[in-house]
């Protein structure tokens, strides 16, 4: 070209581009590009905030407006990881506050958020709208005050999930008399009682009011109060959804209802009195989301609920809803695409409701817009697994937790490899699975062979080696995380694959058999690796090398090794010495020397060949007179 | 491979193996996984092996911990899990208590007409629970007999021991929310706190004998 478009022109032009990945692309495209489109990137997400330091965000993206970012790896939900690993944001805010005066949305998921954080973001940013904490933690409600007291212009303010130290319901009557911008409010994790007229008042200022999720602590009672001030509500969570049966607060409670016509979720339900159910009856054939999965009422209440949302499009419920309500939502709801089924009774030994794999099967069935399942129960079938595969080749996110661990299929015994075989030979689009039951190696061949486009694995109590490991790592070409958890995987799997690990966001192993040796090893070979151990026993390196880690956490990272680690996470270095007995070994020769001991067979000589390119490899395929 | 306890080498096929416990009330409660011989009372399970509760395994099933204990608050964080080292900048310890701060539940023994009551939040594990006990009724038995069940101390108090183990004269149990009454001990703390109702120490010589698990040696009471 004899001349390039003025850089306002292209500056106009990248304006138009959200997605990240078209940002991504554009930036390589040549030295001016990147420039350009570095000055108006407004918008960050950093899926794992030790993949990167603030200052190297700030240097590369200095006009940001939106920050969104991961912490905590995603077995912490589940306290895999002990208290105190990191994911402070902290750091980020001191250094975004210098930086990013006019920051307006902070989004953090499994981060540790501490008071100062909050009261640092509420005074730093005049701009401030939008903070969603989901499953973060290490806060109080006095950070809470501080944001209700600080920005002036917030529209959102949502802590899904998250645990906060609940020090009083104060903290709400912090929002100035003159707030009026507020769009979302969820403080459904809360448990003090907020002062009701502050909410009252708060919710009659705030016309643009859209999302209002409440907590447990507001009575039902009192719900039509703010239904009133809120009638363009578009999502509610209710507050305990049980008082004592009167007529005069039912019929309030449904005229209130019947006054929300743009309501379209609905979620709370904690406590639920089945007589005042039918109260929300008018607003039902409007709702597309519905997360009962609080709600402790048993399946006839739930049908009866749930048949009226013709239009459902999410549920998420408890197993109370036993397979026969799953066959009623299969027959009405024909446009359901996410359904959570949760355990009422996780620990039992026995149990106490009708839900089996039926249920699943039926909705496969009947809905055949299903593509995101979330199902625990009791026992499964690779007859049921196969059926489902077979009836929605759309799944995308198929996620199954059989409560006993290994559980084979019930009805022949045999591991459920072939089932979980067929949702990823059948289901070409599937990007997330979680997998429970017997499972052998082969399950693991099936998943490397056909799950081209798997983003997320997880892996608990299954297979028999490292080959397991192998296929999914060598065969997965789309995999970013990958979450083991008491699985028989080594040190030969992970060190053959060592590079396809810098291609992944993270890998996390815990309870498996990967030795310190191979962990130092990995450390050593792969600079742009954090590889993490993490083990509550004291230092590794007062173990014999084979000893296994207790767990193990990799992740890429242009931001080094991290400087907050607790005493309980030792990252393993470049500059790691190995034990005496394997002192004196030259680099380059890391590789063969560590895996000679432990190759036996040749399938697994050639996967090391295959992997390793160096003379030495060479070298060692010669002795071997391959 | 050299001599340390290898973690995991062999994954142990049949069910019911081991689990790693990290959690001290998790080794309490495993001590007290007492095992009952078929029970007196109909409605209840054929086998002893059927009835107890799988050995709690850490993080499994994958739920997360507001969605355990549907009795009692959205989002709490159970005290055992906090490690040893935990940095300046994180946050300070966390008791998250999201349910009502008491839950007092009557308490009678046999024997005595007048009954106590007990805020079972006050306690984290059967251990601390057994000890109150004995403190409660320590004094109104002194005062009412002399004799059976009762060691004294060294000082001359009476204590009220064993009746967690089956060792001693009096045996404790509770009215779970189904109106049963079960032998205190075979389920997770939290578990058994969700679904009491009330607690009784009866004479063990009134139960029929029940076999419980006895490999711990740590004495109960």
């Amino acid at each position: 070209m004899a001349y390039s478009f003025p850089e306002e022109v292209l500056e106009h032009v990248f304006w138009f581009l959200s997605s990240d990945k078209d940002r991504n692309a554009v930036s390589l495209v040549c030295k001016s590009w990147y420039e350009i489109e570095r000055w108006c990137r407004r918008r960050v997400f950093i899926g794992n905030c030790y993949s990167v330091t603030p200052e190297i965000v700030i240097r590369r993206f200095p006009e940001v407006r939106e920050l969104e970012m991961k912490g905590k790896p995603h077995f912490a939900d589940f306290n895999l990881v002990p208290e105190g690993w990191g994911a402070c944001v902290y750091p980020w805010v001191t250094a975004m506050s210098a930086a990013y005066p006019f920051l307006e949305e902070i989004k953090l998921k499994r981060m540790v958020v501490t008071d100062e954080s909050l009261e640092l973001i509420s005074k730093s940013f005049r701009n401030f709208k939008v903070l969603v904490l989901s499953s973060c933690e290490g806060f109080t409600t006095d950070g809470l005050a501080s944001i209700a007291a600080n920005c002036r212009n917030l529209r959102e303010l949502d802590l899904r999930e998250s645990e906060v130290e609940d020090l009083s319901g104060h903290w709400l009557s912090h929002f100035p008399d003159n707030c009026t911008s507020l769009v979302s409010l969820n403080m459904s994790c809360l448990g003090s009682e907020v002062s009701f007229s502050a909410l009252e008042r708060l919710v009659s200022r705030s016309p643009n009011l859209r999302t209002l999720r409440l907590n447990r602590a507001v009575p039902l009672e009192k719900l039509p109060n703010l239904l009133r001030r809120a009638p363009q509500l578009v999502e509610l969570g209710t507050g305990a959804y049980s008082a004592e049966i009167r007529s005069d607060i039912f019929s309030n409670l449904a005229e209130a209802f019947s006054v929300c016509k743009q309501l379209k979720g609905l979620s709370g339900f904690w406590d639920v009195v089945p007589a005042y159910l039918p109260a929300m009856y008018s607003v039902c054939s409007g709702i597309t989301s519905l997360n009962l999965s609080y709600a402790t009422i048993q399946s006839p209440d739930l049908v009866k609920l749930v048949s009226q949302c013709r239009n459902l499009q999410c549920l998420w419920v408890l197993d109370y809803i036993e397979d026969s309500g799953l066959e009623a939502l299969a027959a009405s709801c024909k446009d359901l695409q996410e359904l959570r089924v949760f355990p009422s009774d996780p620990f039992g030994a026995e149990p106490n409701v009708s839900l089996t794999e039926r249920g699943l099967v039926s909705v496969s069935e009947g809905c055949p817009k299903l593509q995101s399942v979330l199902y625990f129960c009791r026992q499964m079938s690779n007859a049921a697994l196969i059926a489902i595969a077979r009836n929605r080749p759309n799944m995308v996110r198929f996620r199954l937790c059989i409560l006993e661990p290994r559980a084979p299929d019930y009805l022949t015994l045999e591991p459920l490899d072939t089932g979980f075989g067929a949702i990823v030979e059948n289901c070409k689009e599937l990007r997330r699975l979680s997998m429970s039951g017997l499972l052998t190696d082969r399950v693991f061949k099936y998943i490397g062979t056909h799950a081209k486009k798997l983003e997320m694995l997880s892996i608990a109590f299954a297979g028999d080696s490292d080959l397991g490991l192998h296929h999914v790592l060598s065969g997965c070409e789309s995999l970013r995380k990958l979450e083991i958890r008491d699985c028989p995987f080594g040190d030969k799997a992970l060190l053959a694959n060592a590079a396809k690990l810098e291609t992944m966001r993270s890998l996390w192993m815990s309870s498996c058999s990967v030795s310190f040796g191979a962990c130092k090893l990995l450390g050593q070979k792969m600079p742009r690796l954090n590889v993490e151990v993490i083990d509550e026993r004291g230092p590794p390196d007062s173990r014999p090398e084979s000893c296994p880690v207790e767990r193990l956490y990799v992740y890429r990272t242009v931001a080094g090794r991290r400087v907050d680690m607790p005493g309980f996470v030792w990252t393993m270095d470049e500059d790691s010495t190995l034990s005496a007995s394997e002192s004196g070994n030259k680099p380059n020769v890391w590789g063969l020397r560590a895996l000679m001991p432990s190759i036996l067979h040749l399938a697994e000589l050639i996967v090391a060949i295959n992997i390793l390119m160096n003379k030495e490899a060479k070298l060692l395929f010669s002795l071997f007179h391959v | 491979m050299e001599g340390c306890h290898q973690f995991l080498d062999l994954i142990p096929k049949e069910k019911g193996f081991v689990a790693e416990s990290e959690e001290k009330t998790r080794n309490e409660e495993k001590k007290l996984e007492l095992r009952l011989g078929p029970p007196a009372v109909p409605n209840t399970a054929t086998t002893a092996q059927k009835r107890t509760a799988p050995a709690p395994v850490v993080g499994w099933p994958p739920i997360r911990s507001f969605r355990k204990n549907l009795a009692c608050g959205s989002s709490s964080k159970s005290a055992s899990e906090s490690t040893d080292v935990v940095p300046e900048k994180v946050s300070r310890e966390k008791p998250i208590e999201n349910c009502p701060k008491n839950l007092f539940v009557k308490i009678n023994m046999d024997g005595i007409p007048i009954g106590r009551k007990v805020d079972l939040k006050a306690y984290d594990s059967y251990d601390k629970l057994s000890y109150a006990v004995d403190e409660l009724f320590r004094g109104l038995l002194a005062a009412q007999n002399d004799d059976g069940g009762i060691k004294d101390n060294e000082d001359g108090s009476k204590v009220v021991k064993g009746i967690l183990d089956g060792n001693g004269e009096y045996t404790l149990v509770y009215e779970d929310n189904e109106g049963d009454r079960m032998l205190v001990g075979d389920v997770p703390w939290h578990m058994f706190v969700s679904t009491v109702k009330r607690l009784r120490v009866l004479k063990s010589s009134e139960l029929p004998t029940l076999s419980r698990g006895s490999k711990h040696g740590k004495a109960l009471t």
